[in-house]
């Protein structure tokens, strides 16, 4: 995996949850303030446009730092913020040029840490940790199996719908959700829904299609 | 050196002017309070780079303090923070009795610190 490959990634994301911008904007309807969908398929569809007007010799590190700062820029809202950040975290941690099965383990937990650092959410709080903190573990615990990155990349992207999936009996703890009480319990939190089509994006762009 | 600079960071643009405005008055126009409220384009959201002006704006070199509303008013202030060096600080506050005590420590001279402590003491204030 290589820049052009992080840059495939920010792609394939902005088309999923463009795809999906309707479905995650009524998750956010129901308990947040129903622009979810929307702004995040609009900031990452600017942040595919800034990565394809990067030279083609960027590094990874340039590639997620530049998506990150973008994402936080036209995003304009909690989540812009947090996306933006593990990008910019994940990029930090990139120091290679060719990122083997490791480095993208170490790049995602970096991002993991950023997002749980900004938004002081832990997991069962019924927010985008709860499916990201589900895939970094699954992509670690592959890798230790000895699973190849496409594989790991796998594991991860079902773990995150499943941590996804997981949020819908939480009662919500953070943002906006957070003020309806028992009455968010029965609904699945827009930014994990999200985060697994993030995690869906990395999967597919890392062949795997099977 | 100068006196510790204030920035309202809010969704709404008019919150945000509102309270500076506010806040100028508490500080009896001797500190300098930046509002940045809304989206880029003026609509209901938050703009990195208008805090991030904003912030250029009032820094006279005894710090500044972001008082932000909610959610990605919070966040994208606390980044903006972390990311400074250790002049600009977010208080943990409520939005506007942080920027009237903020602006009252920091006309009386206080330094950054210690205004701070002063928007973060406005929790403090019962109402009933």
């Amino acid at each position: 995996m290589n820049a052009a490959d992080l840059t495939a990634w920010i792609r394939r994301a902005a088309e999923l949850v463009t795809a999906d911008a309707e479905r995650l904007t009524a998750l956010d309807a129901a308990i947040g303030d129903g622009d979810h969908g929307h702004n995040l398929a609009r900031g990452l569809t600017a942040a595919a446009d800034a990565l394809a007007e990067l030279p083609a010799d960027a590094s990874p590190q340039q590639v997620l730092s530049t998506a990150g700062r973008v994402l936080v820029s036209k995003t304009g809202g909690a989540s812009g913020a947090l996306y933006g950040m593990a990008l910019r975290r994940a990029g930090t941690a990139l120091k290679v040029d060719e990122i083997d099965a490791r480095w993208l383990g170490a790049a995602l937990r970096e991002a993991l840490a950023g997002i749980r650092n900004l938004g002081k959410a832990e997991e069962g709080d019924k927010t985008m940790v709860d499916a990201f903190a589900k895939a970094v573990a699954a992509y670690d615990a592959a890798r230790h199996r000895g699973t190849d990155l496409a594989g790991a990349a796998r594991a991860a992207a079902s773990a995150a719908e499943e941590g996804a999936q997981a949020t819908v009996p939480m009662q919500a703890r953070k943002g906006r959700a957070s003020y309806l009480g028992p009455r968010s319990i029965g609904h699945l939190d827009p930014g994990a829904a999200s985060t697994a089509l993030i995690f869906r994006a990395l999967a597919d762009v890392t062949g795997g299609e099977g | 050196m100068g006196k510790v600079g204030l920035v309202v960071v809010s969704h709404s643009r008019r919150l945000a002017e509102g309270v500076a405005e506010l806040a100028r008055e508490m500080g009896m126009h001797r500190v300098r309070v930046q509002a940045a409220g809304g989206d880029a384009d003026g609509g209901l959201g938050t703009s990195p780079e208008l805090v991030d002006r904003a912030v250029r704006t009032v820094d006279d070199g005894a710090g500044v303090v972001l008082l932000a509303d909610i959610g990605s008013a919070v966040l994208i202030s606390r980044m903006l923070a972390e990311e400074a060096d250790t002049t600009v600080v977010l208080a943990d506050a409520p939005l506007v009795e942080g920027a009237v005590a903020a602006a009252s420590a920091a006309a009386s001279g206080a330094g950054l610190t210690e205004v701070v402590a002063a928007a973060q003491s406005a929790y403090r204030f019962r109402k009933t």
